[in-house]
């Protein structure tokens, strides 16, 4: 069983995404029936499955959800805000108790009980018959000593997949179980059709049960047999009998299992293994391209096969073989690209949280908001999408909270009453950019300077700009929300949504006008698997530098270099000065070439720093897989990475921020040498012993 | 029985003794150090390693391990013995070291690999403490096959000082 418990829980959070959509996006008033359908036949499987693997919690809880969905479905209930509400609550209990029953904890049994209570309410107030007739019935009916129960399957019943010999252990579960078969009906060898349900059961199940549960476990069946629960009378009268006949007939063997306490739920799923839905196109492509890469090693095969005396024959098969290496290389690449592909899905998984949140939050606020989200097609890696989810989630909390206006300020300000948040993702270049505007009161400058300046963090005097006033709002420690709430307002969150992103390797910026609302511009890489790099070499090492992170290459002129206190070497790029690094100095690699003039330097920016960096030569561009060093040793400092070249050596993947950062704890280290004009020799900085 | 064939019966119920541990021993200097042949992942001969920057000095490098990082420890240096250079015979023992809740791969350079002997656990001395003199760390004990003594090393030690140690700092 527990093989299908991943497939279980992966399909009921789906299922439950699907419901949270549907009832967000549900007309109150006017719904469509396709929706109501749809909302329905989720909480439908959710129900169905989780009786199934004996998540009875869940499935009693869902049991109530899905009679008010069914009301709705058959149109005698009105769909109203409250019971749209009160449903999407339920699907909030819902998914805690699934990660309950996934990853073991507590269940929050107030909560839930509330939730429940108030589905009852909503039931019972509109006073449409709810709960079907078993439900009713049985309510508050606990016959302590136990239950008949008379279970009479249709012929047909076998044939949709139902098994008998199951809904027995579910009995048995319950409590003690007396079965005794009824074989009266069988007809002779010959006629038996094995497909054909010819048997009957009289069950009897003592002990403290709810009939609730009893139904429950033939809820599958309900149409597909009589079946009848009678309260056990006379004890003392009945058992015995059963025990008279379970010898002359067949009988389940009497499982007499305690009481099942539910299966050990100290069992964490530790090593659960994290799956991913494929799209069936991407699987046929990969097989297409694997099929076509059999075809070039069979050519390759071939040509590469005899070689022969003939000179002219050889040069023939030369030319073929280059060929094939030509496909075989075009094969390769497109292979890579398929199977990162696989890996890719597209950003509206992380999208498909925002309109709860907006739904949810707009109420608590009293404010009205309208969601737009755009290019929910843009796919992105998978790790990245885990990650991003929480960054966003505070972003648009913080949109809301602090951006979007009460419909009276609006108002006033000459603004439509709504509020406009706007989503949108696109692919630019390697990246993946996510905007998140809203067409709010935009930041507060002055505000974010004063508080600034009282928490020292600008000095009294210091003018900023714009661009950088704004960008305070990612320091810790800054919160301009006049009044904290319990949406956002403690002062943490922008800077750890600033270094989330960053440890993603993306960058993210807010731009601002006031009165008018402001963006957050999101930059993230497409993967982490893969990177476009600069194979750059450093005396005799190569080193990959993140494409992304360069912004161009030029060869060092003396007259544009200038020291600083004879120590740190600035170099004067157009109208900046930049900071020039030496990768083999913060390094500690052997050099003794202290030589400025001519060598080459690949100007980058990292963490918003630009730096110069001094190498010995470029090579080629190209894309290299990221392995990581953690695995097997430790993180770096100033090292991101490492990949393997095309000869099957090791290359290291520079962190650019973090080289930026050595630098400057660093400096350069051997003070004496005299940058310019060049001419020390500074031989013994390198051999510091570790 | 003849007694050819209790001899044979002998050699094999000692190949099966399943109280004695096997160990892969290697040499290091005049040494002979042993560790756990479970753990042994492959040995393969010396090449060249790609240094990783601002490292302790024995760790040598990465290699490419069919695809894999795998970080390569001079054993030498790492016990402080005075280095040589390294020749045809020097190999690279690949470990799998358990530390820190999760396994990793590992390469040890050392002078050369010895023998695989049986060390029955009764027979393992701990090591004397030397104090100061010799770091015993890394060492699980003592023991003597064949007249000579071999030191058994306690890899996971190894690797999991504070140079190992994992840092949860998101790189700034």
């Amino acid at each position: 069983m527990e093989q299908f418990h991943q497939t279980f829980f992966e399909e009921s959070f789906e299922g439950l995404d699907i419901m949270e959509n549907e009832l967000l996006n549900l007309d109150v008033g006017n719904a469509d029936n396709e929706s109501i359908n749809t909302i329905f036949r989720s909480a439908h499987s959710i129900k169905g499955g989780s009786g199934t693997f004996g998540f009875t919690a869940i499935a009693e809880f869902t049991h109530v959800a899905e009679t008010l969905l069914d009301e709705m479905r058959d149109g005698t209930r009105q769909i109203t805000q409250e019971a749209v509400d009160i449903l999407l609550k339920s699907v909030d209990v819902m998914r805690d108790m699934l990660n309950v029953y996934k990853d073991g904890g507590e269940m929050n049994e107030d909560t839930n009980a509330a939730v429940q209570k108030e589905l009852e309410n909503l039931l019972g107030a509109e006073g449409a018959s709810a709960s079907n007739e078993g439900n009713q019935a049985s309510e508050q009916q606990t016959a302590s000593d136990g239950w008949h129960i008379s279970f009479h399957p249709h012929v047909e019943m076998l044939r949709t997949g139902n098994d008998p010999v199951r809904m027995m252990y579910a009995l048995a579960e319950l409590g003690e179980i007396e079965v005794v078969a009824d074989i009266s009906d069988l007809p002779a060898f010959v006629d038996l059709n094995p497909e054909d349900s010819h048997l009957s059961w009289k069950i009897t199940l003592t002990g403290d049960i709810n009939k609730d549960d009893i139904v429950e476990v033939f809820d599958w069946v309900e149409d597909e047999c009589d079946l009848e629960i009678e309260p056990i009378v006379n004890k003392s009268e009945k058992i015995p009998d059963a025990e008279d006949t379970a010898t002359s007939n067949s009988s389940i063997p009497a499982a007499t299992k305690e009481p099942a306490e539910k299966k050990s739920p100290a069992k964490k799923t530790g090593g659960e293994t994290a799956s991913i839905r494929v799209g069936i196109d991407k699987v046929d492509e990969i097989i297409n391209l694997v099929g076509e890469l059999v075809i070039t090693q069979a050519m390759l095969g071939q040509a590469g096969g005899d070689m022969s005396t003939d000179k002219e024959y050889n040069e023939t098969r030369m030319e073929k073989l280059l060929e094939g290496l030509a496909q075989l290389e075009r094969n390769t690449r497109e292979i890579q690209e398929s199977v990162m592909r696989i890996r890719m899905l597209p950003i509206s998984f992380v999208f498909s949280r925002v309109p709860r949140l907006v739904h949810d939050l707009s109420g608590k606020l009293n404010k009205k908001v309208d969601l737009v989200t755009l290019g929910e097609g843009t796919e992105l890696d998978k790790t990245v999408m885990e990650k991003i989810g929480d960054p966003m989630v505070h972003l648009v909390r913080n949109a809301l909270d602090h951006g979007i206006e009460t419909p009276e300020q609006r108002i006033a300000a000459g603004k439509p009453e709504t509020g406009t948040l706007t989503l949108n993702a696109y692919h630019k270049g390697g990246n993946i950019v996510i905007e998140l505007s809203d067409d709010g009161a935009g930041i507060n400058k002055e505000r974010v300077l004063n508080k600034a300046r009282a928490n020292g963090l600008v000095g009294a005097n210091e003018e900023l700009s714009d661009d950088a006033i704004n960008d305070l709002i990612f320091h810790p420690g800054l919160s301009t929300a006049e009044a904290l709430s319990d949406v956002s307002g403690r002062g943490v969150g922008m800077d750890v949504v600033r270094k989330n992103i960053k440890s993603l390797g993306g960058s993210v910026r807010v731009k601002s006008t006031e009165g008018e609302g402001a963006i957050f511009i999101i930059q993230l890489p497409l993967t982490l698997a893969i990177l476009d790099g600069q194979l750059v070499k450093v005396g005799s090492e190569t080193f990959v530098v993140p494409l992304v992170s360069i912004i161009e290459s030029i060869q060092v002129k003396s007259d544009n270099l200038s020291g600083i206190a004879g120590k740190a070497d600035l170099y004067k790029l157009r109208n900046e000065y930049i900071p020039v690094i030496r990768a083999d100095h913060i390094f500690n690699m052997p050099n003794d070439d202290s030589q400025l003039e001519n060598r080459l330097m690949v100007v980058v920016e990292g963490d918003g720093h630009k730096a110069g960096i001094i190498v010995d030569d470029l090579l080629a561009q190209q894309q290299v897989v990221i392995k990581s060093l953690e695995t097997n040793y430790q993180r770096v400092d100033g090292i991101s990475g490492a990949t393997i070249l095309g000869d099957g050596t090791v290359a290291l993947i520079l962190d650019i921020a973090g080289m930026i950062e050595i630098y400057k704890e660093k400096g350069v280290p051997d003070p004496t040498t005299p940058v310019t004009p060049p001419e020390g020799n500074n031989s013994d900085m390198a051999e510091e012993a570790a | 029985m003849t007694k050819a064939a209790s001899e044979l019966n002998s050699i094999i119920g000692s190949e099966l003794d399943s109280d004695a541990d096997q160990y892969l021993t290697f040499i290091l200097g005049s040494e002979e150090y042993g560790v756990d042949i479970l753990r042994v992942q492959e040995i393969k001969g010396w090449d060249s390693v790609t240094p990783i920057p601002n490292t302790p000095e024995y760790i040598k490098g990465v290699i490419n391990l069919r695809g894999t990082i795998v970080p390569i420890v001079d054993l030498r240096q790492r016990f402080n013995m005075p280095e040589i250079e390294y020749g045809p015979i020097t190999v690279v023992i690949v470990l799998k070291i358990e530390c820190a809740d999760r396994d990793r791969i590992m390469g040890i350079v050392v002078d050369g690999v010895s023998d695989v002997y049986d060390v029955p656990p009764e027979e393992m001395k701990a090591a004397p403490d030397f104090g100061n003199v010799v770091d015993t760390e890394f060492v699980r004990g003592l023991a003597t096959v064949d007249e000579k003594m071999i030191i058994i090393l306690d890899i996971d030690h190894l690797m999991s000082g504070n140079e190992m140690k994992e840092t949860d700092n998101i790189s700034a």
